[in-house]
């Protein structure tokens, strides 16, 4: 279980994340949400050891993450963030065989490449495997990312907005396969978002941040209500059910 | 392209080096292992092949390894100031030592290398707008800066002339005796391949890396420091070779991608090829008089560099 405890960030004298306290459930997923400058990547990245926290820790199987060797904790937990996206030219095989170099420093065995192709099959890579991830669309570039962290084979994955500049098919796409990660791999994903909607109908839980606050944390279906939206958003939020999901309709709203 | 053609075509060239030059030399003299032209090829033709060898394969891993950790495939040696801060580093050694020793010389020139190479990172770092052209023209401008403070001292101490003959690649005056520093280079070069796989990962930049636990400073650290043992190797004994560091990786990674582990071996036969002729150029049409390889190179270099430019823009952010 992973167990953040009064984590605070600073930068200069402004605090982005301030005092958040949350417990990630095993197999579940939990949506980061809240405002823009709330706070959800920096907590993020603290969580995956990406930024240090200035007070507060975060612990991993009860030992803080600080603790754990860097190879060992790379293989529990994986974090995929936007600046990612580089002009580096690896093909998407490449690109996933490097989700085991936690497991093999580069040299591949059997077994790696057994769990390479996998997450390849998994993600429907195979066809497009040996082109560079420079000339692929958002889309593809996306899953392939996916598929390395797939690769990389850890219990926790952590996105940061991983459906930024992806259409709706690509989106519902990525959506459907971190669902299945949980409930067919048994993995807990993490993920920031910014499309409330899609919190919604792919969460189990929720956790809203506003001015790197703590406001909210608990299942989805006592989040999503128009109160508790109003109380992160600022704004009147209606919430309508539709085949059993709850929709957001805030397109038209007056404050 | 395939790495045996690239293989055969070093070898091939290297033959052709080891037999042109201001003396005719015949395979078949060196039957004669007392003859003048044996002693010619040995003390000359030899070194001045294994120079062009290392200085072209050492050039090109080094472009290759900067290019990888900036994360941009316009900075090279030559582009990110290491080779100005290499000669700031001879330049300062002259001003100390009034009897200074090529160990001096070595030690200096490889702690400028290493820390001008270091600052440019730093600026790297702290610069948002990381354009692919931007960047290495902070590279060109930073290295000038290096390179006028030089000038400035030089000219001061009056060792300028000193200096400048340091600025020229060439491998006019490589004889056995002159040229062994660039030994070094091998061992830089094997941990370059060693390293390999952590250098692609550390490319793909410091949250990926962390990602998959590698220890993103410390490969930082070791690429700098390869780098600058390389650099000054080359500088110390070669001069200034331009461009080089620039468009031979680009060129592999344009046909190979940019896994090190696949590319290394590529990048290194290239550059080796690509230099040799060059030399083989230079020595060919003044005959029997020489140009310095770093002219031809420039020449032959700049256009390739241009047509880069033009046609790879897209394909370089």
């Amino acid at each position: 279980m992973i167990e953040i405890k009064g984590l605070t960030k600073r930068f200069g004298k402004k605090s982005v994340v301030e005092d958040v306290s949350v417990k990630i459930k095993q197999g579940t997923i939990t949506s980061f949400i809240g405002p823009n400058g709330a706070g959800k990547s920096t907590l993020l990245s603290m969580v995956s050891r990406l930024l240090d926290a200035d007070t507060g820790e975060v612990l991993l199987d009860k030992n803080n993450v600080k603790k754990w060797k860097s190879d060992e904790f790379a293989k529990r937990v994986s974090i995929l963030k936007q600046s990612n996206y580089t002009n580096v030219r690896l093909t998407v095989r490449e690109l996933i065989s490097f989700g085991r170099y936690p497991y093999s420093r580069g040299r591949l065995t059997a077994e790696d490449e057994r769990l390479v192709d996998q997450a390849l099959e998994y993600m429907n890579l195979q066809d497009i495997q040996d082109q560079f991830i420079d000339e692929l669309s958002g889309g593809q570039r996306q899953r392939a990312f996916i598929a390395m962290i797939i690769a990389q084979d850890t219990d926790y994955v952590l996105l940061d907005e991983p459906l930024n500049n992806l259409d709706m098919k690509h989106s519902v796409q990525i959506m459907k396969i971190l669902r299945k990660l949980v409930d067919d791999l048994g993995k807990t994903v993490v993920i920031v978002l910014h499309d409330i909607n899609f919190a919604s109908v792919y969460s189990d839980r929720i956790v809203a941040l506003k001015d790197g606050k703590l406001v909210k944390d608990g299942p989805t279906k006592d989040i999503i209500n128009s109160e508790s939206l109003r109380e992160i958003y600022d704004m009147h939020i209606p919430v309508q059910v539709q085949d059993g999901c709850r929709i957001c309709v805030y397109f038209n709203s007056h404050a | 392209m395939r790495l045996w053609m690239l293989i055969i075509a070093t070898i091939v060239l290297s033959f052709i080096s080891l037999f042109i030059g201001a003396i005719d030399i015949k395979p078949s003299d060196l039957l004669d292992l007392g003859s003048e032209e044996t002693q010619i090829f040995l003390i000359s033709r030899v070194p001045r092949l294994m120079a062009i060898i290392l200085a072209g394969a050492g050039m090109s891993i080094a472009g290759l390894i900067m290019q990888s950790l900036s994360q941009n495939k316009f900075v090279s040696p030559t582009t990110a100031g290491t080779l100005d801060a290499a000669k700031l580093g001879i330049m300062i050694s002259m001003l100390f030592f009034t009897n200074v020793t090529y160990t001096q010389q070595i030690l200096f020139s490889f702690s400028f290398a290493l820390i001008g190479t270091l600052i440019f990172m730093q600026i790297l770092d702290r610069i948002k707008f990381k354009d692919a052209i931007f960047v290495p023209l902070i590279g060109i401008m930073y290295g000038n800066i290096l390179s006028s403070i030089t000038t400035f001292f030089g000219y001061e101490a009056d060792i300028l002339q000193n200096i400048s003959s340091w600025l020229m690649g060439s491998f006019t005056l490589i004889i056995a005796g002159r040229y062994e520093l660039l030994y070094v280079s091998i061992p830089a070069l094997v941990l370059a391949y060693i390293y390999a796989n952590k250098f692609t990962v550390a490319g793909m930049g410091e949250e990926f890396a962390k990602n998959l636990g590698l220890s993103y400073k410390v490969v930082l650290n070791i690429g700098l420091v390869l780098v600058a043992i390389i650099s000054t190797s080359v500088v110390l004994t070669v001069g200034v070779i331009p461009f080089l560091g620039l468009i031979v990786p680009n060129i592999v990674s344009l046909y190979m991608g940019d896994n090190l582990r696949k590319t290394i071996p590529h990048t290194m036969f290239l550059g080796i090829a690509f230099l040799l002729m060059c030399d083989i150029i230079g020595r060919i049409i003044v005959h029997p008089y020489e140009i310095p390889v770093n002219v031809t190179v420039a020449v032959i270099g700049s256009a390739i560099f241009l047509i880069m430019l033009f046609r790879g823009r897209a394909y370089a952010k």
